[in-house]
């Protein structure tokens, strides 16, 4: 791990100074960059908590001696966050469940078998990824819309539609992403089991899936992103204020030259919470994971 | 998109692979020939084809097509036009500054979040255990951050009246936004702040994975820091600086949320937009559907042509496809 320490090599006294100099200026420099880097989630918080004379003085403390729960009192009594809060949680659960599952099916077919197309399909997703989504908005609004007559759950305003289209966004990279993982699994270990008599099903969710469960907890934290971060999507499908989700009832609270920024940071701070912990519960699977395009 | 699966090719003879080098360890004889990656990929395909390939399609048809919002409403029967949307379009000035300034914002955005990115991985290798982590998780918690929550906090940090960053330097009253480049800057602050703990984690992830003994080597062969990076570490690196670049320019080209939130939809008079918001703005707020649909195939056309760079430069480093 420490790779800086093995590299050093015995040399003079003085060049050693040196390097224990140069080491405490990189040492001080990984701190204060880390701490700028971190200060406007920190001062999202704080402002979150913040009274609201504080808040808009125009004199702006980096603390605060009265720390109140009053913005988030608001968000959830007066703005209803707490229901958007739950939309969008909804959205995020299903998605990520539905394309994990989904996109293991799809990543052992491109890893395990070989077959006509299996580089085009892989191409294409990976084609997928680089598609601007927002632009494909236009005829999906349309299509939400038709769908909305045939099947009303999942037409216009409706939670269904934000599932079924967030689905499908997320699952390209999913499955790249899972490919990685699956590749990663070596094939003597389904070999042994068929050997013994194992059926393919088994195989499949008895072998590989616990095999590929870490991977897949990675992965879901880019459908997770995808889901709750979505914007756009939920702007332009939920017409009314019931089925909104967090990050386009955010911008509720944007008005015209009287921001009220305590509620503002209060929502955002829901809003980035639950990104957060599944970011560092995951943390150690992030890097591995984007293997599908970072590694060799 | 996905449709060229059909069923009845599945059992055929699978084709040799295309480029056995790089991740070619896999006997591809250990591979089973059956109908199972078909069952296996069913429900992508049920998903993707309709939502995905569809959609994609329908860009394309709409883009052809007079859909304004007499044909998007009552129903009326739109028209086929040819490629009258594509020279409306490229007939008009707002277009081609749109373009231009797309590419500007995209291009510094991505050479900034590679430098901050890359300088910040060689600092991670040089320190200490606890700044290396701290520094670490702060980037974790940028990068977890929603563009729409990290454009809030930022857009209150440069408030006009209440932001911090004004009071610090003494410039209260002062609107960031007013500027059309000075919007642009702070948007792409964002964008950086949010985007460089990938490159960051991806490269220091790449330096660590490059043997000790490689590097010592190196340096007793007496290979000054400066020769070690350039033909000992850079070459290793390659494959991945690569793909961190070519994910940069796609992730860079299609920032929408920031922009859209943090400019009230494109800045003042249409100054901050770029393609996306362009596209968007242009069907949902001018009920000009055909016309943002043809900006979203350029677009796409555009993004494309990075793409065939991005899958060469993947086969380049072994990946196998």
């Amino acid at each position: 791990m420490n790779r800086t320490s093995a590299v050093r090599p015995v040399g003079p006294r003085r060049v050693k100074g040196n390097r224990k100099v140069s080491r405490r200026i990189a040492n001080t420099t990984a701190i204060v960059i880390a701490l700028l880097t971190v200060f406007p989630l920190y001062w999202m918080v704080l402002s979150a908590l913040k009274p609201d004379g504080e808040i808009n003085s125009v004199d702006p403390r980096p603390w605060t001696w009265h720390p109140t729960l009053d913005n988030f009192r608001d968000a959830f009594g007066v703005s209803g966050f707490g229901g958007y809060f739950l939309n969008s949680l909804i959205v995020a659960t299903v998605v990520v469940v539905l394309s994990g599952l989904v996109s293991f099916l799809a990543a052992v077919a491109l890893t395990r078998f070989d077959f006509k197309f299996r580089t085009t399909i892989l191409v294409m997703f990976l084609v997928a990824q680089m598609v601007p989504v927002e632009a494909l908005t236009i005829p999906l609004f349309f299509l939400v819309r038709d769908i909305g007559t045939v099947a009303p759950g999942f037409g216009l305003s409706t939670l269904g539609s934000l599932m079924l289209v967030n689905l499908a966004f997320s699952l390209p990279f999913a499955i790249w992403m899972l490919r990685g993982f699956v590749k990663a699994i070596p094939e003597s270990l389904e070999e042994a089991a068929r050997i013994d008599g194992a059926n393919r099903f088994t195989i499949l969710w008895r072998i590989l899936f616990p095999l590929v469960a870490p991977g897949l907890a990675a992965t879901s934290v880019f459908s997770f992103i995808t889901a709750w971060n979505d914007f756009v999507f939920a702007k332009t499908f939920i017409l009314d204020t019931d089925h909104q989700t967090l990050p386009a009832a955010l911008m509720v609270f944007f008005k015209p030259d009287e921001n009220d920024w305590g509620g503002i940071m209060a929502a955002s701070t829901l809003m980035t919470i639950p990104v957060l912990i599944f970011f560092v519960l995951v943390q150690r699977h992030l890097v591995s994971g984007l293997g599908g395009a970072v590694k060799d | 998109m996905t449709t060229t699966t059909t069923p009845a090719r599945a059992d055929r003879p699978a084709p040799a692979p295309v480029r056995p080098r790089g991740g070619a360890n896999k006997t591809k004889s250990g591979r089973r020939r059956s109908w199972m990656p078909l069952w296996l990929l069913l429900p992508s395909a049920v998903i993707l084809i309709p939502l995905f390939g569809y959609p994609l399609y329908q860009l394309g048809l709409l883009s052809f097509l007079e859909f304004g919002q007499p044909q998007a409403s009552a129903g009326e029967v739109a028209e086929f036009v040819g490629f009258d949307n594509y020279s409306t379009l490229l007939g008009d000035d707002q277009f081609w500054d749109v373009l231009s300034q797309t590419v500007i914002f995209a291009a510094a955005c991505v050479v900034a979040t590679l430098a901050v990115g890359a300088a910040l991985a060689v600092l991670l290798t040089r320190v200490g255990k606890w700044p290396r982590l701290l520094l670490l998780f702060a980037a974790l918690g940028a990068w977890a951050a929603p563009a729409m929550t990290g454009s809030t906090v930022w857009m209150f940090l440069f408030d006009t009246n209440l932001g911090l960053v004004n009071e610090v330097l003494g410039m209260q009253g002062h609107n960031w936004f007013y500027e059309k480049w000075s919007a642009f800057a702070l948007v792409g602050v964002v964008v950086v702040w949010h985007s460089f703990p990938f490159v960051m984690i991806s490269l220091y992830a790449g330096i660590e994975s490059i043997p000790v003994s490689v590097l010592e080597a190196a340096r007793l062969d007496g290979a000054s820091t400066w020769t070690t990076f350039r033909h000992v570490m850079l070459p290793i690196l390659r494959p991945i600086l690569t793909i961190v670049v070519i994910q940069s320019i796609i992730w860079d080209f299609k920032v929408f949320t920031q922009i859209y939130v943090m400019t009230g939809g494109g800045g003042i008079a249409g100054q901050n937009l770029v393609l996306n918001v362009y596209a968007y703005q242009k069907a949902f707020a001018s009920s000009d559907y055909s016309l943002g649909a043809a900006i979203g195939v350029l677009m796409t056309l555009i993004l494309l042509v990075v793409t065939v760079f991005y899958i060469r430069a993947l086969r380049r480093s072994g990946e196998e496809l």
